[in-house]
């Protein structure tokens, strides 16, 4: 009786740290990733629940102080402009604690939104809770989500493009590559890249 | 059976990665200078990556923007002085935007002495390189990878001396 109620514990312990690493991984392809409320960049409280007309998103988690998240910042702008009126606008979340990092506070958001003209939500990630769920680990870093009644499917997730340096010398775009293929109902060609970036400072 | 427990105990918290690494930027350096650099390409940079000799090789991914990379930079530069005569070699790989190679990274390198081999890795196309590095590598820095001929370990995290000897003993010969 002893033996088999440990028997049982140890397999709930194997169990349990599968599932914590699993979710400290994040998401993958496939998942359906949690819904936000976060303050953005105006004040207001935001989730993707507020788009109702929207057929999926592009999520990216991106901040002030990140050499390569500065480097992307018109190529967002452009994607957001791009997708938006087609059903996939871009929400941007900062992910970084901003005691760490003053350059990332909401004062700062507001400033860098303002003077770059973001035509898109720039949310801050209070408390640091939505960015472990989706498993980012750096900035900039991007997932494509469709919009089901399971909620938003992971369908890509990574880099943005494959030249951080150089958008004329860019040759797969991968995030607009994912999501015409979503609006064409077709595989998303590449469904994940990695990219170099500034880890995520918690 | 208790010993069984305690084995997954111990392995589901190793398995566990708290460290967070960081980066910050902070004010352009002024004063160029004309020192040389050696700039590769991921293509001329692999065979850093896989050398077949009698050295362990520590390979420390930094850039000068980044703020836990600049805060180990010391160890590692520590690590190199200290283990040359266990035929260790320190090499650090700078991520700095090429524009930044004669405003931020030279002057570095010269005004803090950096007696370790640093090179410039200057490719784009990270995609394609980050997996041949490590597969488990999501990209971001300091990340560091130690090997010699026979066997190698990475890690995506920061490392104070001790954490860093640590890691470079089972290397020893």
């Amino acid at each position: 009786m002893k033996k088999t109620s440990q028997l049982i514990l140890t397999l709930a312990f194997i169990l349990m740290c599968f599932g914590v690493s699993n979710a400290q991984k994040g998401y993958n392809i496939g998942d359906v990733a949690t819904d936000f409320k976060l303050e953005n960049v105006d004040g207001k409280m935001l989730s993707m629940a507020d788009y109702p007309d929207a057929e999926g998103f592009i999520i990216i988690f991106t901040c002030n102080t990140c050499p390569y998240a500065v480097a992307y910042e018109d190529r967002i702008i452009a994607l957001d402009k791009t997708f938006a009126d087609k059903g996939y606008p871009v929400i941007a979340i900062m992910p970084n604690n901003p005691e760490i990092k003053p350059g990332d506070s909401m004062k700062a958001m507001k400033a860098r939104a303002k003077a770059k003209g973001f035509t898109f939500p720039y949310l801050m990630d209070e408390g640091q809770k939505i960015y472990p769920q989706y498993g980012a680990s750096k900035t900039p870093e991007v997932y494509v989500l469709e919009k089901t009644n399971k909620g938003g499917v992971v369908k890509y997730m990574g880099a943005i493009d494959d030249n951080y340096q150089d958008e004329q010398a860019v040759n797969k775009r991968y995030v607009e590559d994912a999501v015409n293929a979503l609006l064409d109902g077709t595989e998303v060609p590449e469904q994940k890249t990695r990219a170099i970036g500034c880890s995520i400072k918690a | 059976m208790r010993y069984l427990f305690l084995l997954i105990l111990v392995t589901c918290v190793c398995c566990k990665n708290t460290q967070k690494p960081e980066v910050a930027l902070t004010a352009p350096i002024e004063n160029p200078v004309g020192d040389a650099l050696e700039v590769y390409d991921f293509e001329e940079f692999e065979s850093l990556l896989h050398k077949k000799d009698n050295y362990t090789y520590v390979i420390n991914f930094w850039a000068t923007w980044c703020a836990p990379c600049i805060k180990e930079l010391p160890h590692f530069e520590q690590l190199n002085a200290q283990y040359a005569d266990k035929n260790v070699k320190v090499i650090l790989v700078s991520l700095d935007f090429p524009n930044q190679y004669d405003f931020r990274l030279k002057p570095y390198i010269s005004s803090n002495g950096i007696k370790s081999k640093v090179v410039a890795l200057n490719d784009p196309d990270s995609n394609s390189w980050i997996p041949k590095v490590d597969k488990n590598w999501t990209g971001a820095i300091p990340a560091t990878l130690i090997y010699n001929d026979q066997k190698r370990t990475f890690y995506e995290q920061s490392f104070d001396y001790d954490q860093l000897q640590t890691a470079v003993k089972p290397f020893l010969k």
